[in-house]
């Protein structure tokens, strides 16, 4: 499953075509029921979903990247604050957000190419994590773009496993003084 | 350790204030069922779970008070599934306590096991699953706040019966009363919003008074926020014309010299046309639903939207509004009539420009296209709509009518005056057919004072009927009204105008079930009627009958049509009336 695209093209301003949501909620046995089935209900599927707690333990933040229209992405929102556990939401723009998300790889990497794959591994500032006789697992933390980017890249060689963590983001910083 | 779960469960029903509990008990929850014998509380015992939450909707309808329902876990809880989403969908206050299987055999296929809280995630407004006896108190505070504030709505709490069986060792806790901040602070992501935005008000303000053709769309929230008296004085001040939508029947005198009546699909011909024509709607409490607007797109083209609604979720929802609102009606209409009045110096009128060809054209239609039947023809059978007069005249002005759901539903709302608020109990969004019976039991035992008839139809009595057992038992006298067209007379309607009278399956036979051997093998006392000149009569009797239920079968034309009707998915324009009202057929 692929992670869509930022953007429509490579225009840094083009107008992202999916949406992130960042949801604090009680961290609590059931709330990312609640929340996901708030989703489902409309058949709307979750690309991609990130949750951990806080830095305080009572809340979790769940970071959800869907593909929804914005219509019926404002009336889910509405839903969504009326869950009871739900504290916080906020919609964020990639344009104005930092994104992260880890992937972790194993790929074929005979003797003859593994050169060339940590070769790619250090252009992206990734990690070689294991080598086998014939295979490497690397990850790489960055950017979602990114990750697809190497997923891509790395594809020719044979991927045997991959597993990515779903993106995680916070709101760009100003840069100006107020 | 002084107590166990089950004694502080009852316990804290006792303290937020529960008069009454319907119920059903079974395996996991028969520990709580024991201190119910020490306690003040009523129970009533119901024969069939939906019944018990139908009983705790028209209780809540009646009283204003949450009602409760506690049942067993699996079949018990599924079997209430029905009622809670009743209850979310006409957004009913109501906590309903569901047993579950012991904690160790939860997950694991146990007897009776289900995944209550999994299955009614959707149709609760909050539900929980409490996993420690000590937690039970704060659980049962939550449930109340949280059902009675906000946009009120059904809480589930789902109990295992570990934690409630005081020959469990796990059951013991020491008693506890969670204060009113410690239940806010348990709650950090509930907060609902009361008091509306004073700038929003404002802008509502300047559109009432510049608006040459207004009209107020009350809907259920009016009576959910006891905003009735409040109501007539906005309307009264402001000289505008009120709809009362099927959810809102009462919140607004029918006898009122403003009071169009109901719009929508079965809507009056006045009422449904007023919000087309409008060219400002003041939405009070109601949701713009399909039954109301019929063809969204074509809904009250010309009009700007005020919407007032304690639901953020409900603004923009289906129409977006010119001036959103959040807040509870009685504050915010309370906030307009005060910013009316300082406005214009207490003199409204003067400040609006003339509305005299609007009142014209609203008294124009009310005198072309009244609420009219064709009376029944000697020998024939009766005409359900004569039967709800006879029931209307013969009653209190303050009776209590519930009903079920279909055509005898919408001639009860048609045509019926309904003078005081809390008088009528539906249901109008799940339009759960069986709902009346139980439903008026529940209103008689909140409101004993008062006459209550359950106006039902002959499929949706075969549904919950049984009820009338509990009834009789419990000496609650009610009154049941069946119109035996012996259809399922509104799908029949829909088959002979939408399906060229190709008629499937609707068919109910008017003799099988006999109701009145039925009902008096039920305790009750039961007459069948046949003819219009023993309509009066057997209604004196039954409305004199005080010590156990009623039940008067009419035998009506089953080819009667429910008019006037927008046809689903049509525009509000193209409403039809009753075939002596159109042109041409005169």
């Amino acid at each position: 499953m692929n992670v869509p695209s930022t953007t429509n093209g490579s225009a840094t301003n083009a107008v992202p075509r999916y949406h992130v949501l960042s949801v604090l909620v009680e961290n609590k046995a059931g709330v990312l029921a609640r929340v996901s089935s708030l989703f489902a209900r409309r058949g709307y599927n979750i690309y991609s979903l990130a949750v951990a707690p806080t830095d305080e333990d009572r809340f979790s933040r769940i970071t959800v990247v869907v593909d929804v229209e914005s219509a019926p992405l404002e009336q889910i929102v509405k839903q969504l604050h009326k869950l009871i556990n739900v504290i916080k939401i906020s919609e964020l723009d990639p344009r104005d957000s930092l994104e992260r998300e880890l992937l972790l790889c194993t790929v074929k990497a005979t003797p003859e190419v593994r050169g060339q794959v940590i070769e790619l591994v250090d252009l992206f500032e990734g990690r070689v994590l294991d080598v086998g006789h014939d295979e490497m697992t690397l990850s790489l933390d960055a950017d979602p773009n990114r990750l697809d980017d190497l997923e891509e890249l790395l594809r020719p060689y044979g991927i045997i496993d991959l597993q990515r963590t779903g993106r995680v983001a916070l709101a760009r910083l100003e840069h100006v003084a107020p | 350790m002084n107590t166990n779960g089950g004694s502080a469960l009852i316990k804290a029903l006792e303290l937020e204030g529960v008069e009454v509990i319907f119920g059903l008990p079974g395996g996991a929850i028969l520990p709580v069922y024991d201190p119910i014998l020490d306690s003040p509380i009523r129970h009533v015992l119901v024969r069939h779970e939906q019944g018990a939450g139908h009983m705790a909707e028209g209780y809540a309808h009646a009283t204003g008070r949450p009602g409760v329902a506690m049942v067993t876990s699996g079949p018990g809880a599924t079997n209430i599934v029905t009622p809670i989403c009743d209850a979310f969908m006409d957004s009913v206050p109501m906590v309903v306590i569901t047993g579950q299987v012991p904690r160790p055999a939860i997950g694991t296929d146990a007897f009776q096991e289900c995944d209550i809280v999994g299955i009614t995630r959707s149709i609760t407004k909050h539900n929980e699953l409490v996993t420690r006896p000590e937690d039970i108190p704060l659980a049962i505070r939550q449930a109340f706040h949280i059902a009675t504030t906000g946009r009120p709505g059904p809480v589930l709490v789902d109990i295992p019966k570990d934690i409630v069986d005081p020959k469990n060792p796990a059951s013991a806790m020491d008693w506890n009363w969670p204060s009113d901040a410690d239940v806010a602070s348990s709650l950090p992501g509930y907060k609902p919003t009361t008091k509306g935005h004073p700038r929003k008000i404002k802008e509502a303000v300047e559109l009432i008074l510049s608006a040459q053709r207004p009209v107020i769309y009350a809907g259920g929230g009016i009576l959910g926020a006891r905003a009735a008296e409040v109501l007539r004085e906005l309307a009264e001040m402001t000289d505008i014309p009120v709809v009362t939508t099927l959810m809102a029947r009462g919140a607004f005198p029918d006898d009122h010299p403003l009071c169009l009546g109901m719009p929508g699909m079965h809507g009056n011909y006045t009422a449904v046309t007023a919000m087309q024509r409008a060219d400002l709607l003041i939405a009070l409490g109601s949701r713009f639903d399909d039954r109301v607007t019929g063809k969204v797109d074509a809904f009250a083209p010309d009009a700007r939207i005020i919407h007032v609604d304690i639901d953020p979720a409900e603004l923009g929802k289906v129409r977006r509004p010119d001036v959103p609102i959040v807040g509870d009606c009685r504050l915010v209409i309370e906030e307009m009539v005060r910013l009316l009045n300082h406005r214009t110096d207490g003199d409204v009128a003067a400040h609006q420009p003339d509305r005299s060809a609007w009142k014209q054209a609203i008294s124009g239609w009310q005198e072309k296209f009244p609420m009219v039947y064709e009376p029944s023809v000697d020998g024939g059978p009766l005409k359900p709509q004569y039967v709800l007069e006879q029931l209307r005249d013969r009653a209190p002005e303050d009776c209590i009518v519930a009903s079920g759901v279909g055509q005898h539903q919408m001639w009860a709302s048609q045509y019926w005056k309904f003078n005081h608020p809390y008088t009528w109990i539906n249901s109008g969004g799940a339009g759960t057919m069986g709902f009346s019976v139980p439903a008026a039991i529940g209103a008689k035992v909140g409101r004993p004072d008062r006459m209550v008839w359950a106006v039902d139809g002959d499929g949706c009595f075969q549904m919950t009927a049984q009820e009338l057992v509990t009834a009789a038992t419990e000496r609650i006298p009610v009154k049941v009204a069946i119109l035996n067209n012996a259809y399922l007379g509104m799908v029949r309607q829909w088959q002979e105008m939408f399906y060229e009278e190709r008629y499937s399956e609707v068919y109910l036979s008017p003799d099988l079930p006999d109701y009145v051997k039925w009902s008096e093998a039920m305790g009750c006392v039961a007459m069948r009627v046949e003819s219009p000149e023993e309509v009066g009569p057997a209604i004196d009797k039954a409305n004199e009958i005080d010590d156990r239920p009623v039940v008067l079968e009419f035998r009506t034309d089953s080819a009667e049509k429910v008019f006037p009707m927008v046809p689903a998915g049509k525009s509000n324009d193209e409403i039809v009336v009753d075939p002596s009202l159109r042109e041409g057929d005169r």
